[in-house]
């Protein structure tokens, strides 16, 4: 035993070590374009029970990548690490429902959106925001400052003491962050699992999160007590819509996508794939 | 180097200690409780009790204490029978569960030390102590618990120091202790290091003082094993 | 589903995804275990050597990487492999990205944890050599390298395995963290499905008892090994 077993794990481990630690080259020509999607967030993207990813983003990007000439592949990256994988080069496009704010632009840069989902209430069906103002309609905040103002003040009203689960760096964190700090007690969740997980125990009373993702959870079976209540919004903190993350250095790949987009909402692709997925035509006017 | 942001990052992660604190200092004080449940089942002679007690401490040390916690936070919660329970109240509460699951994870740990104390003590002075008359609580109080202390103190440092770690691990149950704010500060702004580091310095710091004041400690209560002055 | 349905092999069932969740763990444990014997072992050797320089850069490596959290060292090596490769590879003239698994990156983690350990039950089973041995060594002529492989190297393994075999529960364990990262572990394959299902009690439950399996079974393997290392070996206590 001894000496001989201990020589061969050593150089055993070196090599698994060394072919572990294979390079991956990214092309510069665009043959290929690797997205990253978080695979846990209904109906944007999901993992099937095969483990392979599908989703509303899944079928753009093939057909956005089919218009641009390029190959697509989908890469699974967790939500937090995101712009640090885009920006490290781990993959070139980031397809996540990612809403299109000033903040982020000024790490990365954007395609027009491709979609303009409100931020929506996700509660038990008797919660108090089911009365709020403006319950069940969407509200511009850019365009309807007073309409979002008096929105607001009911949803403060309504979560006034109670506790608010987010996905942590959000625009819905954002939104929680700056309208809700000291009025509700506000929970970050690393992915949209955990915190659905608090709200059907009782830990959450309500949940801030895009409209297409809470009529997913909602209209799951063992989800019957709860519902999307209160107003939607869309605009301010919420940004103009969901757009491609692409890297400031990559202008050619975002003008490629930008024109492919266009062409795909001309044609209606976009509105189609969207009543697919997320039940309501959600294309950006 | 932004002095003003490390400065910046400093205090708010100074700002989280006292959570990771407070779940360290009552997570080891509840564990020290059950563990003395435990290690009494264990050295009680009775067949079912050792048995028991010989299962808590293999389970809660064969599985990671991250799976022990999720199990504390999400799945109790998932269970309506715990949901309707008198528990609620604090189990709805992260930090309660926090404090629970690192409790029992660290009571295990904390019986094998109290056990291999008690099996220190030389079974000579009991006897002796006996034939004077001692016994029960005056036995365990001066002659049992003196000699077992000393020989736990080291152990018991180390899993002092390992409980600190462990508190890291709350942060993936929505608490807001250092290792949580290091993350969404590097989140928010995208400088990946110097949060991690400056939190480390902090751990390392804290386990660096545990780790002088059991010294400081063992010294007091060995003078006899001090080395002869020359 | 219901029921132990959802652990079935079946179509929508997760006991296969669990198993493989639990050969990764036990694949990315003992990679990071061999990791830290290596690493270990430098520290150790380091230690014994008595150069004054090396010596003191070994302390230091057992107590950083003993008083930090394990998750800290989790996330540390992850962000940082990459950066690390990609910065070299640009310097030797390589462009684009170079991506570190997150597998390899979690073993580092669990190894560069593991050796800091590994270094002290190294070191106290090198001490556990009896001196008269090695003066004998050397008294009949052998070189440093003879010693090391017939003397030295299979008695500080036979004294190790009892560490050895601690060290290899706590880096099962550790192996959990490496979920952060992603990794399909078992733990992470836990999370999945229990966020998946909505069935978290069931799936932390059913990963905890794959857990104390493997950590049951290895023991058992460790003590065997023991007991077949020190066959014929006197030793003070049964």
């Amino acid at each position: 035993m001894g000496l001989k077993l201990l020589t061969s794990m050593i150089v055993g481990a070196s090599v698994a070590a060394v072919l572990a630690l294979a390079p991956v080259a990214l092309a510069k020509d665009w043959k290929t374009v690797v997205i990253g999607m978080e695979g846990a967030y209904d109906p944007w993207n999901l993992t099937d029970s095969s483990g392979k990813i599908v989703g509303f983003e899944v079928d753009l990007a093939n057909d956005l990548c089919k218009r641009a000439g390029v190959e697509c592949k989908v890469i699974a990256q967790d939500w937090d690490g995101m712009i640090p994988g885009l920006k490290a080069g781990k993959f070139d496009v980031i397809m996540d429902g990612m809403a299109i704010t000033d903040e982020r632009k000024k790490e990365i840069d954007f395609s027009n959106p491709y979609a303009a989902s409100p931020g929506s209430f996700l509660a038990p069906k008797d919660s108090p925001l089911a009365k709020a103002t403006g319950a069940g309609t969407v509200i511009n905040l850019d365009k309807d400052p007073a309409g979002g103002q008096a929105a607001i003040k009911s949803v403060q009203a309504a979560l006034k003491g109670k506790t608010l689960g987010v996905q942590v760096s959000t625009t819905h964190a954002n939104f929680a962050g700056q309208y809700l700090k000291d009025i509700a007690t506000v929970k970050e969740y690393k992915t949209t699992d955990e915190r659905d997980l608090d709200l059907k125990s009782g830990r959450l009373d309500a949940v801030l999160e895009d409209l297409p993702t809470n009529m997913a959870t909602a209209s799951k079976p063992d989800a019957s007590d709860l519902a999307v209540v209160g107003p939607e919004f869309i605009g301010g903190v919420f940004g103009p819509g969901e757009g491609m993350g692409i890297r400031k250095s990559d202008a050619d790949l975002t003008a490629k996508f930008d024109t492919a987009l266009a062409a795909a909402i001309g044609d209606g692709t976009v509105k189609k794939l969207s009543e697919q997925w997320f039940k309501a035509d959600l294309t950006p006017r | 180097m932004d002095w003003g942001f490390v400065s910046a990052t400093f205090d708010k992660l100074i700002g989280a200690l006292p959570l990771t604190l407070a779940v360290w200092a009552l997570s080891v004080i509840l564990g020290a409780l059950v563990a003395a449940g435990v290690t009494w089942m264990r050295v009680s002679g009775s067949k079912p009790l050792i048995a028991l007690a010989r299962a808590y401490v293999a389970v809660f040390r064969g599985t990671p204490l991250l799976i022990q916690l999720f199990i504390v936070y999400y799945g109790l919660a998932s269970l309506p029978a715990v949901r309707a329970s008198v528990f609620w109240p604090f189990l709805r509460n992260a930090f309660d569960c926090a404090v629970l699951s690192l409790a029992l994870c660290t009571a295990a740990y904390q019986a094998e030390i109290f056990r291999g104390a008690l099996l220190a003590v030389p079974p000579g002075q009991v006897e002796a102590a006996r034939a004077c008359g001692m016994s029960g609580l005056i036995l365990f109080r001066r002659i049992i618990f003196p000699i077992a202390l000393r020989h736990a103190l080291p152990a018991y440092s180390t899993e002092m120091i390992s409980m600190v770690k462990a508190t890291a691990l709350v942060s993936l149950i929505t608490l807001w202790d250092v290792m949580s704010v290091a993350l969404k500060i590097r989140n928010d702004t995208l400088v990946t290091y110097l949060p991690l580091i400056i939190a480390g310095a902090i751990y390392f710091a804290v386990n660096y003082i545990i780790g002088a004041a059991f010294l400081g400690l063992e010294r007091r209560l060995s003078p006899h094993l001090k080395p002869r002055p020359s | 589903m219901g029921g132990l349905d959802i652990f079935g092999f079946g179509p929508g069932g997760w006991g296969f995804a669990l198993l493989q969740g639990a050969a990764m763990t036990l694949l990315v444990s003992a990679c990071g275990l061999l990791i830290g014997a290596t690493i270990g072992g430098f520290v150790a050797w380091a230690r014994l050597s008595g150069a004054l320089l090396a010596g003191a850069a070994g302390q230091a490596y057992a107590a950083l990487f003993r008083g930090l959290p394990e998750l800290l060292i989790v996330y540390f090596v992850y962000f940082g492999t990459s950066t690390l490769l990609t910065a070299a590879a640009h310097a030797a003239g390589y462009e684009g990205f170079v991506g570190v698994p997150a597998f390899a990156a979690g073993a580092l983690a669990v190894g560069v944890i593991s050796g800091a350990y590994q270094a002290e039950v190294f070191r106290a089973a090198y001490r556990a050599i009896v001196r008269g041995e090695l003066e004998a060594a050397i008294s009949v002529g052998m070189n440093r390298a003879l010693m090391f492989r017939r003397i030295i190297a299979p008695q500080v393994m036979r004294f190790a395995l009892p560490g050895l075999g601690n060290l290899w529960q706590v880096a099962l364990k550790d192996s959990s963290l490496i979920s952060v990262t992603g990794l399909t572990e078992l733990m992470r394959v836990s999370q999945v499905g229990a966020g998946s299902t909505h069935r978290p009690f069931a799936f932390y439950l059913g990963g905890a008892a794959l857990y104390l399996v493997m950590t049951l079974a290895t023991t058992r393997l460790f003590d065997a090994a023991e007991a077949r290392a020190t066959r014929g070996m006197r030793r003070a206590a049964g």
